[in-house]
């Protein structure tokens, strides 16, 4: 509505190989690599690998799974997978948080560069998996400080919790991810209402999603349900796919771009070119629009998601 | 007779294991999905279980019929329906007193599912009694019933978990588990009602 500058996204999917081929891209990267941490975990298998200067965390052994974090000790700073980049397109619609949240650790990209950005912000960080935090400290250089704190809870019961005192975010990026995917009782409307319950005034909850199966369509209709119009970023070159909300109005991307010019030079340490993630802020549903909302009385997400 | 003993032992195996799958998805909300939420809840339908076998097998002594099997049933619908809009407010109310979600999944576990299982654990020895003519045939009457029931337990996880969660809401699906049971009483009672037309309802020699 909002997005006269730029076209609409073609309304019909990849097809099916070039899908295959985005998932399991970055597993070609593993196949040398060599495994330099494993452990069964409360939750899951965590696993570290090396290849050259790279480090990526894994949560299962299954050879067909994404990575979760990667890192290139050589140059610590600068994101590796475009999701990451695109997660940090939140401070375009929110330029200056000062309450951050970040749901699911993984190797502590995000917190640790919105640490870096706005040394004065609060974040917290949710991670249900105490080995989770223990391999970002030992492995990916991620360290708690006076500002930057690990909550180890579940996200839902954090959020339930909070929803009863007076905190209140910025910015919430949803990034909780078991070997599967996002764990199904994270993503209905009422933990969506209750992490919108989170927001200051127009504040802005970024999600990271996937849009490889028929769950994006769902996901899609649950947070059109919850948030109304929000920007859908989309890369041409992994199957990651992201929301960004806003508990108010969606500012309009001449604001955007205004902004951009501000941040830009601030992110180019972490590898992002602000101007290639312009293009992609879309408000046009390339969705089922009439999928059911997920719900929690009803969110098969991991069978949708095998569909 | 025995056939429909068996098909309503399918029944309640069946309606045990598909509430206990639903009982990860009410908890889940308030409680989270970690392994200590399955830990109670498997916990609490084991405990309730043992107990209901112990309290079906007490039953069984006092002049058994099909007319207080089909009761049993139609109890269990009965505990088990208010699920449908107990679970919530339950929920909420354990939620602001315990923190620890260990105990908080116990808790609502144990408030919400107890009864009902209690009472559905009775159908296995209650049937045997219904089933078993003979000293001599008492064990391969009991292991064809667990045969049965455990089978229907097997149907009911796989049918919730690849499908009924698919197709249904959470609170259709325990109205349609509730219906299952109302539905396995209603046959006793009539079954009951045609075999008594014919003179005892059940040897009464059976084990002893």
């Amino acid at each position: 509505m909002r997005n006269r500058t730029h076209r609409p996204r073609p309304l019909h999917r990849k097809p099916l190989w070039l899908t295959i081929l985005i998932v399991l891209l970055p597993l070609a990267d593993t196949a040398g690599a060599k495994i330099i941490h494993r452990e069964r975990s409360l939750y899951s298998t965590i696993l570290v690998d090396q290849r050259g200067t790279t480090l990526c965390l894994q949560f299962s052994v299954r050879r067909d799974q994404r990575n979760q974090t990667c890192m290139d000790r050589s140059a610590p700073q600068k994101m590796v997978f475009p999701y990451a980049k695109m997660m940090m397109m939140s401070l375009l619609l929110v330029p200056e948080p000062e309450r951050i949240l970040v749901v699911g650790l993984g190797g502590g990209t995000l917190p640790v560069a919105l640490n870096e950005l706005y040394p004065d912000a609060r974040i917290d960080a949710i991670e249900i998996d105490p080995a989770v935090k223990m391999v970002a400290e030992t492995y990916f250089g991620f360290k708690e400080n006076e500002q930057l704190q690990v909550i180890l809870k579940d996200a839902r019961v954090f959020t339930k919790r909070a929803l009863s005192g007076a905190e209140k975010y910025d910015l919430i990026m949803l990034d909780a991810f078991n070997g599967d995917y996002i764990p199904e009782h994270l993503l209905t409307r009422e933990y969506l209402e209750e992490t919108r319950g989170l927001l200051a005034g127009n504040g802005v909850v970024a999600a990271n999603t996937f849009a490889i199966s028929r769950l994006y369509d769902h996901e899609s209709t649950t947070y059109q349900d919850v948030f109304g119009t929000f920007y859908n970023l989309r890369s041409r070159i992994s199957a990651n796919r992201i929301i960004l909300a806003v508990d108010g109005e969606l500012p309009d991307p001449e604001v955007l771009a205004e902004r951009a010019r501000v941040l830009g030079p601030r992110l180019t340490r972490y590898g992002i070119r602000v101007n290639d993630f312009l293009p992609m802020f879309s408000t046009e549903p390339d969705w089922d629009e009439n999928a059911r909302i997920l719900t929690d009385q009803y969110s098969p997400a991991n069978i949708l998601n095998n569909q | 007779m025995p056939a429909i003993i068996y098909l309503l032992a399918f029944t309640g195996g069946f309606v045990i294991m598909s509430l206990e799958l639903l009982g990860g998805r009410v908890l889940a909300p308030y409680f989270g999905s970690s392994i200590y939420v399955w830990g109670s809840i498997i916990t609490i339908f084991m405990l309730s279980l043992s107990l209901g076998y112990l309290f079906g097998g007490k039953l069984s002594l006092h002049r058994p019929s099909m007319t207080r099997f089909g009761i049993i049933f139609a109890v269990a619908a009965v505990l088990l329906y208010p699920l449908v809009y107990s679970a919530e407010p339950a929920m909420v109310w354990i939620f602001e007193r315990v923190e620890d979600p260990r105990y908080g999944s116990l808790l609502a576990a144990s408030m919400l599912f107890i009864l009902p299982t209690v009472i559905m654990g009775m159908i296995s020895p209650y049937s045997v009694r219904l089933l078993v003519a003979s000293t001599h045939e008492s064990g391969q009457v009991a292991g064809r019933l667990y045969f049965v029931s455990t089978m229907g337990s097997a149907l009911g996880t796989l049918a919730t978990s690849f499908y009924f969660v698919l197709w249904w809401e959470m609170n259709t699906i325990l109205t349609l588990l509730a219906l299952a049971l109302l539905l396995a009483s209603a046959t006793a009672l009539i079954s009951s009602r045609f075999a008594s037309g014919s003179g005892n309802e059940q040897p009464a020699t059976a084990s002893n």
